[in-house]
């Protein structure tokens, strides 16, 4: 199991992996009590080592281009590999944050006209594209509105509504921006019951964050009656951009009332996820709130695009530079491949592959929530309840079949619920493959539930002792070898 | 037909079928056509060809300059597998690790990640990262106030770099934090001053080595005085001068953060770069982001595993440590990889380079006129001088010969406008050094 080892357990004393140049200047000695007292125990591994080991460590992960990842809310689409080469550009790598503005001309025209086109896309007046993720872009949302009260001096807004389906982010970021969140109940179509928000909304509200289409997948049709319940009691409306892949060219956040937004780059457009980042979660407000927006600002004066860090009214620095640049440039280029004429599609295609799949397994699999759905939907396990396998379970026998399992356990008003999203760029084989081995999965569940149960039999490790990892963290090689000690 | 859209024509009538409608837009009814009723004004679908040739517009619109400047980024030396490796499609393209069996690519360079920044920070568990130096700071912030929940104060040195500190204010501000900030004296963190303001309200202090003007700070018998007070010692320090300098364990740290842009990751305008954090074990709860930890499969196997998930957003919702979820993961792995490839010798060296340039072109730039010695301390690789001539002209010139000069730290404080601070890199040759001595000479 030598390909199983830790990059430390390949490191033998005095390997090397780097060349530096020669420097002809002299050396220079550092003061010895600001010294360190004992070297970092890194590794000492060749080039080749390195290349080996973590081309092997990769093996151990299933990505898009490995086969389906249905994983719901995730928009786990392809990322195209021109953009790649685009954003590698030494134009655009080599560049320091703090050139002068007429030197990085090119990446604020990037900067500018990417906000343009989010603004356009969603509706709304203007966006800032320095927050880093989804996550980022909704706290940045919410001390937007936080500002905006203030600034109205009606200070008593302290509490802000939160569906119960709604992202963990959610409630989360309201914490750190210093709100109270309120939950309110959906229908059984999870879509926000009115008379529910009626009795929950008062002068205390800030505001409401709102996925439309939410996260079981159902467009909240009585948007318009709930912006205006927010709106006429004071509050604003925050939406989070994590499902806008299914309206993109059929409906706009900005048209439906919501006053501020994030859009997660890594979703919708594309940008690669990493393992967990990096993202971009641009955040776009109306023109009452333009003023309000994260510091500094790219804004365009005549020819020049200049960055403005001046303005009296912004919530501040929320970022060290400008965001994840990076990012930005491989969804404009993503932006720019698609153009008008796709970008509709795009939302249709992901509509049409997620409505047939909830169709084609829904005589297997228990539907909750009849009716058309959009980008995503839920199934609750199985629909025979009489046999003793989990959604889990179904989840890890789907990993022997080289497909990425849906996202499980969530949203929360369901006990078994998997959630589905077949992007747009499956074909309707690949998806057909999905449903005959789901079928498959259903038929085994049937016959011998112990298959799943033991399942996944194909994968690099097997089913994982979690709660021996939180008893006893080890958390670093270190800690490790430690342990080994006391064995 | 579209390259992203393998739909044939034929596939969408069997799957309407399938679905029992009649057409695509049956699919969108639920969406009230008032909504509907609006045109798209975005540019066209370009080809691949167009894509390309716009792009390469683009970039050469922006002038690749040789930086002699840092303030936050550094232009290290990138070792060329780096992004071959993670570019790697099974680590740029997959989720967050949430299914650990066909995530273990992901988890253990997490796990290596988090072994190599505890290395390096002396410190004994770190998080899978943060979006940037500056938002892990203000986390940390949020952890000393999370750790010590009745006292509200936070203690922030003058000398660290201003968009850290604005930072700090905007999170700061909607959890009614109250920042005091501590002066500096000639240029590093005053101790007389911290022993004046630190108080029983106070969580935390917050600083920074090397600080905005390049220098190394001594925190000789700070965490005494902090700890006397039950408050938490936050050092953020650049992590490529852990190399050399005293760790922030060795100083008493609760938490370590900073910036880890300085190890080998490419400028690019600001953006990804990666936020660390450490902390003590005992502190472990109250970290806001992953943990990797070790554990077993069912064959008893060794694997990994996302641990102590009932810190997090997905799990505790409104009552999470923090609302991060995408973190800057292929960051951590670009990071993890420098630093084995750099290994011991390699990073030692690359920074042992970096601290002899600084100081080579600052003894030559102090026989100038045109510069004078500002602080009597130590520095490492950036260093800070007062500037006899207009900055703007100086730095005009510099970049007619393609340099990025000095920082003016009159863009971040009025008061120290003229003083001017150089960051020297490994990858700054004795030639680029001297040719940029010759033309300030000739200013």
């Amino acid at each position: 199991m030598y390909y199983g080892h830790t990059i430390f357990e390949k490191s033998q004393e005095g390997r090397r992996g780097y060349s530096l140049p020669k420097s002809e200047i002299k050396e220079y000695k550092l003061d010895e009590k600001l010294k360190r007292q004992s070297c970092p125990k890194l590794p000492e591994v060749s080039e080749f080592d390195v290349v080996r080991h973590y081309t092997n460590v990769s093996f151990k992960n299933h990505g898009i281009e490995t086969g389906f990842y249905p994983l719901g809310s995730c928009t786990m689409k392809y990322n195209p590999k021109i953009n790649q080469d685009i954003a590698a550009m030494e134009g655009f790598s080599t560049i320091h944050p703090y050139q002068p503005v007429e030197t990085t001309q090119g990446l604020l025209k990037i900067y500018y006209e990417t906000q343009k086109i989010l603004s356009n896309i969603s509706g709304l007046d203007t966006y800032s594209l320095n927050p880093y993720a989804g996550a980022h872009g909704e706290l940045i949302g919410l001390m937007i509105i936080k500002k905006f009260h203030k600034d109205n001096n009606d200070l008593k807004r302290t509490k802000i509504i939160v569906p119960d389906s709604a992202h963990g982010t959610n409630p989360a970021s309201a914490t750190v921006a210093g709100f109270e969140s309120v939950e309110v109940k959906s229908n059984k179509d999870g879509t926000v019951n009115i008379e529910d928000l009626k009795k929950v909304v008062d002068d205390t509200t800030a505001g409401i964050m709102l996925t439309n289409p939410n996260t079981v997948g159902m467009f909240e049709k009585d948007i318009l009656e709930i912006q205006k319940i927010i709106h006429e009691a004071g509050g604003l409306l925050y939406y989070d951009g994590a499902n806008l892949n299914p309206i993109l060219g059929m409906a706009r956040p900005g048209d439906m009332g919501f006053d501020i937004m994030h859009i997660n780059l890594h979703k919708t457009f594309s940008t690669p996820h990493g393992g967990g980042g990096p993202g971009s979660g641009p955040v776009g407000v109306t023109k009452r709130l333009k003023k309000y927006l994260p510091s500094p600002v790219v804004r365009k004066a005549g020819d020049l695009y200049l960055i403005d860090y001046k303005d009296e009214d912004s919530i501040g620095q929320i970022s060290h530079f400008y965001g994840n640049m990076g990012v930005v440039i491989r969804a404009y280029a993503y932006l720019l491949t698609n153009g008008k004429e796709r970008l509709p599609e795009i939302a249709k295609m992901s509509v049409l592959n997620a409505n047939y799949v909830k169709e084609s397994l829904k005589d297997v699999y228990k539907l909750p929530i009849e009716g058309i759905c959009k980008h995503e939907f839920v199934f609750d396990g199985l629909k025979d309840e009489s046999i003793d396998v989990r959604t889990l379970d179904i989840a890890k026998r789907l990993l022997d079949f080289d497909m990425h399992p849906p996202t499980v356990y969530f949203p929360l008003m369901f006990k078994e619920t998997m959630m589905i999203e077949p992007v747009e760029n499956e074909s309707k084989q690949t998806i057909d493959h999905f449903i005959k081995i789901m079928r498959t999965i259903a038929k085994e569940a049937k016959k011998d539930p112990s298959i799943l149960k033991n399942a996944p039999y194909n994968t690099p490790v097997r089913r994982l002792d979690e709660a021996l990892a939180a008893r006893k963290p080890i958390v670093s090689f270190k800690d490790y070898t430690d342990s080994l000690k006391e064995d | 037909m579209f390259k992203y859209l393998p739909h044939t024509h034929a596939d969408i009538e069997a799957m309407l079928d399938k679905i029992g409608v009649d057409s695509i837009d049956d699919l969108f009814s639920d969406i009230p056509a008032k909504l509907k009723d609006f045109e798209l004004d975005v540019p066209h679908a370009h080809s691949e060809l167009e894509l390309i040739k716009h792009f390469k517009q683009l970039a050469n619109m922006n002038k690749q300059l040789v930086p002699f400047m840092g303030a936050g980024a550094y232009d290290h030396y990138t070792p060329s597998i780096i992004n071959h490796l993670i570019n790697r499609q099974e680590f740029l393209t997959a989720y967050t690790p949430y299914q650990p069996e066909v995530s273990q690519g992901t988890l253990q360079y997490i796990f290596e990640y988090q072994s190599m920044i505890t290395q390096l920070t002396g410190m004994e568990v770190s998080n899978a990262s943060m979006y940037d130096g500056a938002t892990a700071t203000a986390e940390a912030m949020f952890m000393c106030t999370a750790i010590r929940r009745k006292q509200r104060e936070i203690l922030v040195s003058e000398t660290m770099n201003p968009n850290i500190i604005n930072v700090l204010k905007a999170y700061a501000e909607p959890q009614d934090i109250k920042l005091v900030m501590i002066p500096q004296d000639e240029g590093h963190t005053d101790l007389k001053a911290l022993k004046e303001k630190i108080n029983d309200n106070t969580a935390g202090v917050i600083v920074q080595t090397p600080n905005v003007y390049g220098i190394i700070e001594d925190y000789e018998g700070y965490s005494e005085v902090i700890q006397e007070k039950k408050a938490l010692f936050v050092i953020n320090q650049d992590p490529s001068t852990l190399s050399h300098l005293k760790t922030p364990a060795e100083y008493g740290a609760d938490i370590a953060v900073g910036e880890a842009q300085s190890l080998g990751v490419p400028l690019s305008y600001g953006g990804p770069y990666i936020g660390y954090m450490a902390t003590l074990k005992k502190h472990m709860r109250k970290m806001p982001g992953r943990i990797c930890g070790v554990t077993k499969d069912q064959d008893g196997k060794r694997a990994y595993v996302l641990t102590l998930q009932a810190r997090e957003q997905h799990i505790r919702r409104e009552k999470a440590n923090s609302n991060i979820c995408s973190n800057q993961s292929l960051m951590a792995l670009f990071v993890t990889i420098y630093l084995s490839t750099m290994g011991k010798s390699g990073l030692y060296e690359a920074q042992q380079t970096s601290f002899n340039h600084a100081h080579y072109l600052y003894d030559m730039l102090l026989k100038l006129p045109q510069f004078e010695a500002v602080f009597d301390r130590p520095f490492f690789k950036e260093f800070t001088l007062k500037c006899n001539i207009d900055t703007d002209v100086m730095n005009n010139k510099l970049q007619k010969h393609g340099f990025l000069g000095p920082l003016d730290q009159g863009l971040f404080n009025e008061k120290d406008k003229g003083l001017v601070t150089f960051a020297v890199t490994e990858k700054r040759s004795k030639e680029e050094m001297d040719s940029l001595i010759r033309i300030l000479g000739a200013l």
